[in-house]
């Protein structure tokens, strides 16, 4: 077996019995990036240089037994995370040329643990969008699958991870952003309690929904990625001030009598029958490991898309006003020499976003302009508040929430990419978790008869992400989704 | 029908910016400091950088505490910021934060004094926000540049309500807010250097009614000695354009100390919907009451207060306690000088009279000042034992404070000892006499006038150093 097909824990036991190097797990890494990557196309800038210099420092740590669990993982970061001098595009025209003087939390968290950085992967620009084929450079394709899609808007670190192009990644999740994708791709992707991640230096499209999470190739591996990058930031004011558990510590704990809730507005008409059956036959298998199915009630589920459509895009105009020319990253170039500052602004705005953003920035300019912003803006808060009160009710019954993630399996490319409307319901089971700001983890559980990954996900209590990974763990020993590969 | 000015009454409300005294910005760690390089002290926080985010200075909600406690406000135990959004290559981020709905102060009130009568002023609300870089047109080209490093300064905006009646309350209003903010030691209150500024909305009616007119909004008034002058003329220019039918529109005028006229700006501002919403990157303020009550204990003792202590206290008239409460430094040093020994009125005199002269020639503000309280006391003393008369006392004040020696020192090496040794006074008076047998003549025909005549050659003589008292009695004694 080749050292890039391996899992975190695993490649950790072989490193630190020093019968791996962390340059030869590189070696695997990049040979395997090399006969793959044009077909699946996951990354926007590969770091394979920095990564050698990396793993050396990796190497030491190893020499001097002073280990973390990342230690010398090779981990593919989505490319609207800051990292300090190397390339941060955000899949946008708009930032080619960016690389940010600073390092986000997060990657200052991974490089703590010593965590080798493959390289920056795809995504929808500006993480607007399922399926990156939004980027404004290349659609990422699904390994399980050439013609279809990974997902999005996190669908180049999906892909990575599938792909075996890395071992883990990190992505960041608005309305479903790592769980869509890890859904679609077949692998596992947790999106955590809002403020349980920094965002510092995560290149915002809607503030008080986004949050940075991992996509991993088993549930083990994710909760190692979360126990290292979970925690208190000053210099993100809306992350907790909370203690973070050892997520690792409740993996294999008993589930027998945790309650499981069964949404019903969630099996809803038009539902991919494979999708269904999969989901269905989880929650079975969860009931054989002695849960208990509870039926309960989001009531107004049915309205998350369009109040999830309202506030993100409101937020979302506001926050890629800066990328207006005058500072850094593209900026239109003169015709006539003789522009105005407006005219500059208007040129540089549209030909350096995509059509996807234009389109929200439109949107939430009118959610939020005058004479509209009680019908539109008011009212989504107003809503918002509902939906987060449907997940406290049902909590007050349940332990966790098990939802299938995406209404089908992966789409092929270019079947929604002329459908807005289309798109936006892909993201109708993961959405409202985003408004809540719950937790939520998307693991595989089954395929459809067309091979095609199906993911369930599991929502938990604010800041219980421990619920979600021990039910998760179970499920997981007792199937074999999670092993399956796709062949490239 | 009546017409012209008297007809009309104006209906003004202020509009301040205060930048606050802290040393860091609202939402990063840069230093405020004034007058460094362009663009050297600024952050990837404060020049908008993707995926940055702001932190607030809690200095800052500390500064505005204060200020609204020291102005009678409602401090809010929850309150928010919010994003106001417009383009601008001075506005990094393309979004102000700014607090809008839910500000940090409501509902106070100051008092000034106008015409001898006691007036107040309503505060409707201080909120905080960040102040905004600033644009550069030099070299003419088609290009501008822009310097970021006041961009994220912390700023107060402090709204009165439309309680003002004249020009003139105005800019008492205006004086007596710089003064509050320079006691509580959050904003230094220099308008030139636009440290405070001030935007006026201005409307007229006929007096009697009670419906406010259409206002136009008064921008760029960047210091003290504008803040009647524009606000005279823009009332003036709306009674003219009523007076001859017209009707005042809504709208910003920018205030052009050179032509000392106001000048519409065309609707270029008019037209903004700022897209206000919750500022999703920060959370809520909570000002809890022991926070308030921590602050509230340490406020310094305001100028009001100050004002009428210093009457009951030290038995100055009212005029002068004004004058000497209008900044904390130059009550400090009366105080200062009056607990050395000082007599509270003499003290005054000097202060108000000589210090401030000297002190503004050379354009110094009394913490520059070179002398020390205790240096005029000193002073002071020579004169209560007659060892210096008043008059060459002012010669030795302006020694001190240009040499910052003290008054003895002075006194002796200038032998400016006065002279009040009887005999040797007599014998200057008959010289002076015996030299001037036509004036005394004159005198003794009745020409009282020219015992000024005779003082004067005898403190001539005496380089001003006989004591003048002891000079009128031996002259009146000689001639009789
Ligand atoms: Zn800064």
């Amino acid at each position: 077996m080749k050292l890039n097909e391996l899992t975190i824990s695993e490649l950790r036991r072989l490193l630190d019995n020093r019968e791996i190097k962390p340059q030869e797990v590189l070696d695997d890494i990049y040979s395997r990036i090399d006969a793959v990557e044009d077909k699946v196309k996951s990354y926007i800038t590969i770091t394979k240089d920095a990564a050698y210099e990396m793993a050396k420092d990796a190497e030491h740590a190893i020499l001097e037994n002073k280990t973390s669990f990342l230690t010398g993982i090779p981990v593919a970061v989505k490319d609207n995370m800051c990292t300090k001098d190397i390339l941060t595009t955000c899949a946008s025209k708009i930032l080619y040329n960016f690389k940010p003087p600073y390092e986000s939390t997060v990657t200052t968290r991974l490089k703590e643990q010593g965590y080798i950085l493959t390289g920056k992967t795809n995504l929808d620009e500006f993480a607007m969008g399922s399926s990156t084929e939004n980027s404004g450079f290349h659609t990422t394709r699904n390994p399980w699958d050439m013609k279809r899609v990974p997902g999005g808007s996190s669908g180049g670190s999906a892909a990575a991870v599938a792909a075996d192009e890395c071992i883990a990644a990190i992505g960041s999740d608005t309305g479903g952003s790592i769980r869509q994708p890890a859904s679609l791709c077949g692998v596992v992707g947790l999106k955590p309690t809002y403020g349980r991640v920094s965002r510092f230096g995560l290149i915002a499209f809607a503030s008080s929904l986004d949050q940075v999470g991992p996509i991993t190739k088993n549930v083990t591996d994710a909760a190692i990625m979360l126990n290292a990058i979970a925690g208190h930031d000053p210099k993100d004011s809306t992350s907790a001030p909370i203690d973070v558990p050892d997520f690792a510590e409740v993996l294999g704990q008993e589930i027998k009598g945790l309650k499981i809730g069964i949404p019903k507005e969630y099996f809803i008409e038009g539902m991919d029958k494979d999708v269904e059956d999969s989901v269905r036959s989880a929650i079975k298998k969860l009931e054989s490991l002695g849960v208990i199915p509870v039926e309960v009630s989001l009531p107004h589920a049915g309205y998350a898309v369009a109040t999830y459509y309202i506030l993100a895009t409101s937020e979302a105009s506001s926050n890629l006003a800066r990328y207006d020319g005058v500072k850094y990253g593209f900026r239109s170039s003169s015709q006539s020499g003789k522009e105005d500052l407006l005219e500059m602004y208007m040129n540089t705005r549209s030909q350096g976003f995509g059509t996807e953003v234009k389109r929200r920035i439109m949107l939430g300019t009118y959610a939020l302009s005058a004479g509209y912003y009680d019908a539109y803006y008011k009212k989504g808060q107003q809503v918002r508040t509902l939906i987060k009160q449907d997940f406290d009710n049902a909590f007050k019954n349940v332990d966790v929430i098990v939802t299938p993630t995406s209404p089908s399996a992966a789409f092929k490319i270019g079947e929604k990419a002329t459908d807005p409307l289309q798109m936006y319901l892909s993201d109708i089971f993961t959405i409202s978790v985003n408004l809540a700001g719950v937790p939520a983890i998307s693991i595989p559980c089954g395929f459809t008869k067309d091979n095609l990954p199906v993911g369930l996900q599991i929502i938990g209590k604010h800041f219980d992400e421990e619920s979600i990974f021990k039910l998760a763990y179970a499920y997981e020993q007792s199937t074999e989704w999670h092993l399956r590969r796709p062949s490239l | 029908m009546k017409s012209g000015v008297g007809k009309y009454e104006a209906v003004i409300g202020l509009e301040v910016h205060a930048q606050m005294l802290t040393d860091t910005k609202i939402f990063c760690g840069c230093s405020t400091k004034f007058g460094s390089e362009p663009n050297t002290q600024t952050c990837p926080v404060c020049i908008g950088m993707p995926g940055v985010l702001p932190v607030l200075n809690k200095k800052a909600v500390e500064f505005a505490i204060k200020t609204g406690l020291a102005m009678n406000c409602k401090i809010s135990p929850y309150s928010r910021f919010s994003r106001k959004n417009y383009f601008y290559p001075d506005l990094p981020k393309g979004y102000q934060i700014s607090q809008y709905d839910l500000p940090i102060c409501e509902g106070g009130y100051i008092e000034v004094v106008v015409d001898g009568k006691v007036k107040r002023i309503g505060i409707t609300r201080i909120h905080m926000e960040e102040d905004a870089g600033k644009n550069i047109h030099e070299g003419g080209g088609n290009y501008s540049f822009v310097d970021l490093n006041r961009a994220g300064i912390p700023l107060m905006e402090i709204v009165s309500e439309p309680d003002i009646r004249s020009p003139k309350e105005a800019a008492e209003y205006m004086k007596k807010l710089r003064t509050i903010l320079r006691y509580l030691g959050v904003c230094d209150g220099n308008m030139e250097q636009g440290s405070l500024r001030c935007d006026a909305n201005v409307s007229i009616r006929p007096v009697g009614q009670k419906e406010y007119g259409t206002r136009t909004e008064v921008k760029n008034i960047n210091s003290f000695k504008f803040v009647e002058k524009a606000l005279e003329y823009e009332i003036k220019r709306q009674i003219k354009v009523v007076e001859e039918g017209g009707r005042v529109i809504q709208e910003t005028r920018l205030w052009d100390s050179n032509k000392g006229i106001t000048e519409s700006m065309r609707g270029k501002e008019e037209a903004h919907d700022y897209r206000y919403f919750p500022e999703p990157d920060l959370v809520p303020i909570t000002a809890g009451q022991e926070w308030i009550d921590e602050i509230r204990i340490k406020l310094p003792e305001l100028p009001d207060a100050k004002r009428e202590r210093f009457v009951s206290e030290y038995g100055i008239p009212e005029y002068d306690a004004d004058l000497l409460t209008s900044e904390k430094a130059v009550a400090e040093w009366f105080e200062e000088a009056v607990r050395l020994g000082g007599g509270p009125k003499a003290v005054s005199n000097w202060m108000m009279g000589e210090l401030m002269r000297l002190l503004n020639e050379e354009n110094k503000g009394i913490e520059e000042c070179p002398l020390k309280p205790i240096q005029l006391v000193d002073m002071l003393k020579l004169i209560d034992n007659g060892t210096i008369s008043g008059k060459i006392a002012k010669t030795v004040f302006e020694e001190m404070y240009k040499s910052g020696k003290d008054a003895g020192q002075i006194v002796e090496e200038k032998g400016l000892v006065q002279i009040s040794d009887a005999v040797e006074i007599e014998k200057t008076i008959d010289e002076i006499l015996a030299k001037s047998q036509k004036e005394v003549e004159r005198y003794k025909a009745g020409d009282e006038k020219l015992v000024g005549f005779f003082v004067g050659q005898v403190m001539k003589a005496t380089k001003g150093k006989a004591n003048p008292q002891m000079v009128n009695e031996l002259l009146k004694k000689k001639l009789g």
